[in-house]
């Protein structure tokens, strides 16, 4: 039993079926319910902790479909579009087929899912998640995008017993894992988040949407409840009476919004899922009947499917520029790590290497537990790539060779620590050039030559501060040049200056107007060479002009 | 025909003369300073490990600045990979993409590293030297470190001349120790020559601590940034190092130039 806060009174947030069975209602005050049991067992519900275990669960679903979104904030939709065909028969592999002796020898295990006590269980899955949901079972809405008259009647009929016997075999493997889950398969996601929840099982066949959500109660819509109690003012109790209605008539009381929604749910409106994790453009993976925990083996997986993902992306004449490594670890557990490339590739012995740097430099490191039973390889982002010889261009080569490194060091580090200077078109000393990741940079022609004087001593220095430091400076003449400062606790004879080189700050970018610099190429009596400047015209903007050292020459 | 192919052969040997790196496992990269080319027997030696140490703190910069010349003079064009550790930019300023191309670089072909402490720094010069497109590594640390030892400084002259990619370690706020390295420079600024007109060319007082095949020695050494190349100062120690030896009235009478 959960309670939460819900309008300064303490309310039932969710119930299991035991409480049900004893008249316990959601949204009942906690008050109302203990008059009635008095023993009751609450607990305050912890919603983070429910989106967690709820992201938890998508992750696990990765394994059957890549398109994986939260419906709501207590559902899951999968896009399975494609994948029921595996299912259907016996012969044929089925994915997670074996994973369901590993979860059978724990569920003598009395720690999985039977009480609430889920701090003490040890995997990941395991708080009850029937007792999040009013309803009881996590509804679990799967789509595929089947349009009608794709098929003939006969492999139609095939299709509808496939995808019969997946989600059968979904809810199944949740229940192995101490869910309790109910799934319905719909040609859209608001059809299928419909039936889940209200009439769990079903799966329409395609064309059918309309005629399968029409018997449902108007609550199965998900709206505001405001919208609810004036549809059943209206009388309107299923959603088929209210498709009935006009449209316009509709709009007019409800809003362009719920007839889009209504649409949607019927089946005559596109409704595409925002899956948590973007749509791979091609992905391989390997199922093992043994789990693999041994680093050795990972690296060496990891290479075989990057060279099978490298034969596909090859067909297409392109190459990965963002791969994904998802492990699903036996116990439910999913990590996903991700790496990029300066260029498109498919050597699968780069990429293994990248992701053998980017393993050894996590700061929480990948633990294989029990062992991971799959293991995929997602090209998530791709770039054309066509095949050619190796050059004998030295630069090509060169080239080759140096986005390698920079990858390498990507991966081990993080993008941000490898990078390139473009310049920028500004004239403030600290703007003008920009370092960004190599790995995103584009080496263009940019106009790095222009910048220079030939024949002349450098006037910009070559070590800049990013925050210019304070100076205290004494000068002849107060806009004069300095004639001795104090930087960093020492005092420096200026034995030559020139200046001032006047840099005003870009006022049609700062709100406030920012002092202008007059700088000033020093150099003192050790022969040191600086860059200081003194903030603000003297007498025009201040009196008592601050200064600072911006840089020093070589 | 006979001319012809004499003609061609004597560009041939013109192009040798004008780039001697092209060929050979022991190039050398003349820096164009002739005391200095002769101490070194011809140049710096491509393809090994380098020292530059800041003569005293303050001259921080100036080693920097002689560690990318040299860089410079190995790399001949290809890329530079300059790795810098976080702290020695906070306390001696970063890397500015600006001073690079004013000194001769092309900022377009230098990779920045930030390395948050020495051993990431050591483990991207690692990763660096195996690398064949580079043709130079700075590595900037900071400070004193157990991990920069004797040790290292063998493990850094291997990869280089593995990979033929010249190592160029530049120390700062550090002294020196054992090391294998090739050459150890030991770098302080210098004053700009006294009557120069067009002061502020980058001079270093350079001193060759340390020559595994030659002598060492000590010279001033101007860096030309339109030619690549270091050269003789014109004027050696003359009138600039009275300057300093004169009282502060007089020193803050020198020449200035405004505008």
């Amino acid at each position: 039993m959960l309670i939460a806060k819900v309008e300064s009174a303490m309310r039932l947030a969710a119930v299991d079926m035991n409480a049900a069975r004893q008249g316990l209602r959601l949204g009942m005050a906690l008050a109302d319910a203990r008059a009635m049991i008095p023993m009751l067992a609450v607990h305050d519900a912890d919603g983070h902790a429910d989106t967690r275990l709820l992201g938890h669960i998508a992750d696990w679903c990765e394994r059957y479909s890549p398109l994986v979104a939260l419906d709501g904030n207590d559902g899951l939709l999968l896009d399975v579009t494609g994948v029921a065909h595996l299912f259907g028969n016996n012969n044929t592999v089925i994915p997670g087929e074996h994973e369901r002796e590993s979860v059978r020898a724990r569920e003598g295990d009395p720690g999985v899912g039977e009480n609430r006590d889920g701090a003490e269980v040890p995997h990941a899955l395991s708080s009850p998640a029937r007792m999040r949901h009013p309803l009881g079972p996590l509804p679990l809405a799967l789509l595929t995008q089947r349009s009608a008259g794709d098929d003939s009647v006969s492999l139609q009929q095939q299709q509808l017993h496939h995808e019969a016997s997946m989600l059968q075999h979904v809810c199944r493997a949740f229940s192995a894992q101490g869910f309790a889950a109910q799934g319905a398969i719909a040609r859209t996601a608001a059809a299928a988040s419909a039936l889940a929840r209200f009439a769990p099982g079903t799966i329409v066949a395609p064309g059918n949407d309309a005629k399968a959500v029409a018997p449902l109660p108007v609550a199965a819509l998900a709206v505001d409840p405001l919208i609810q109690h004036g549809l059943r003012r209206a009388g309107l109790k299923t959603i088929g009476s209210v498709a009935a209605r006009g449209r316009g008539e509709l709009a007019a009381r409800f809003g362009r919004g719920f007839v889009d929604l209504l649409d949607r749910t019927l089946g005559r409106a596109a409704n595409p899922i925002s899956p948590r994790n973007p749509m791979p453009d091609c992905m391989v993976e390997r199922r093992f009947a043994e789990p693999i925990t041994t680093d050795d083996m990972i690296a060496e997986i990891l290479f075989a499917l990057a060279a099978s993902l490298g034969e596909i992306l090859e067909t297409r004449g392109t190459g990965a520029r963002m791969l994904a490594a998802s492990f699903f670890r036996v116990d439910g557990k999913m990590r996903r790590i991700e790496i990029e490339t300066a260029q498109p590739t498919r050597d699968a012995a780069m990429v293994a290497r990248l992701f053998h740097e980017r393993l050894a430099a996590l700061a929480d490191p990948l633990d294989s537990g029990f062992g991971f039973d799959v293991i995929r390889l997602s090209a998530v982002r791709t770039g054309p790539l066509h095949s050619h010889a190796t050059s004998f261009d030295s630069n090509e080569n060169e080239r080759q060779e140096i986005d390698f490194l920079i990858d390498r060091l990507a991966a081990r580090f993080g993008r941000t620590r490898i990078l390139r200077f473009h310049p920028q078109d500004t004239h403030i000393p600290e703007a003008a050039t920009v370092a960004l990741p190599a790995q995103y940079s584009i080496t263009a022609k940019t106009s790095w030559k222009r910048a220079r004087v030939s024949g002349e001593a450098p006037r910009r220095p070559l070590r800049l501060f990013a925050k210019p430091e304070s100076a205290r400076v004494i000068a002849e003449v107060p806009d004069g040049p300095p004639a001795r400062f104090r930087w960093r606790r020492v005092w420096h004879q200026v034995t030559r200056a020139e200046g001032p080189e006047r840099i005003a700050m870009e006022w049609w970018r700062t709100d406030q107007g920012q002092p202008t610099r007059d700088y000033f190429r020093v150099e003192d009596e050790k022969g040191r060479r600086f860059w200081l400047y003194r903030d603000g015209i003297y007498n025009r903007e201040t009196i008592d002009p601050q200064w600072f050292v911006h840089g020093v020459f070589a | 025909m006979a001319t012809i192919m004499g003609a061609r052969l004597g560009k041939i040997e013109r192009l040798r003369a004008f780039l001697p790196l092209s060929e050979g496992e022991h190039r050398l990269a003349p820096l164009g300073h002739a005391p200095a080319d002769a101490a070194l027997g011809g140049g710096i030696a491509c393809g090994a490990l380098h020292e530059v140490f800041a003569g005293e703190p303050g001259h921080e910069a100036a080693a920097t600045g002689f560690a990318l010349a040299l860089a410079l003079r190995v790399a001949q064009g290809k890329s530079l990979f300059w790795i810098r550790q976080d702290f020695a930019a906070l306390e001696a300023g970063d890397i500015s993409a600006t001073g690079l191309l004013e000194l001769g670089a092309d900022p377009a072909r230098v990779l920045l590293f930030r390395a948050a402490h020495v051993e990431d720094a050591l483990r991207a010069a690692g990763e660096g030297l195996a690398s064949r497109g580079l043709g130079a590594l700075v590595l900037e640390t900071y400070g004193e470190s157990k991990l920069l030892d004797l040790s290292l400084s063998r493990r850094l002259t291997l990869a280089a001349a593995r990979h033929s990619v010249t190592a160029i370690h530049l120390r700062t706020h550090a002294t020196p120790s054992n090391s294998a390295a090739e050459t150890r420079w030991i770098v302080r600024a210098r004053a700009s020559p006294f009557n120069e007109e067009n002061w502020g060319t980058p001079v270093f007082d350079a001193s060759l601590a340390r020559n595994r095949h030659g002598a060492t020695g000590q010279w001033v050494m101007e860096w030309n940034a339109d030619d690549g190349a270091f050269r003789e100062t014109a004027h050696l120690k003359p009138v600039a190092a009275a300057a300093f030896d004169r009282p502060a009235a007089t020193a803050m009478g020198a020449k200035r130039r405004c505008g």
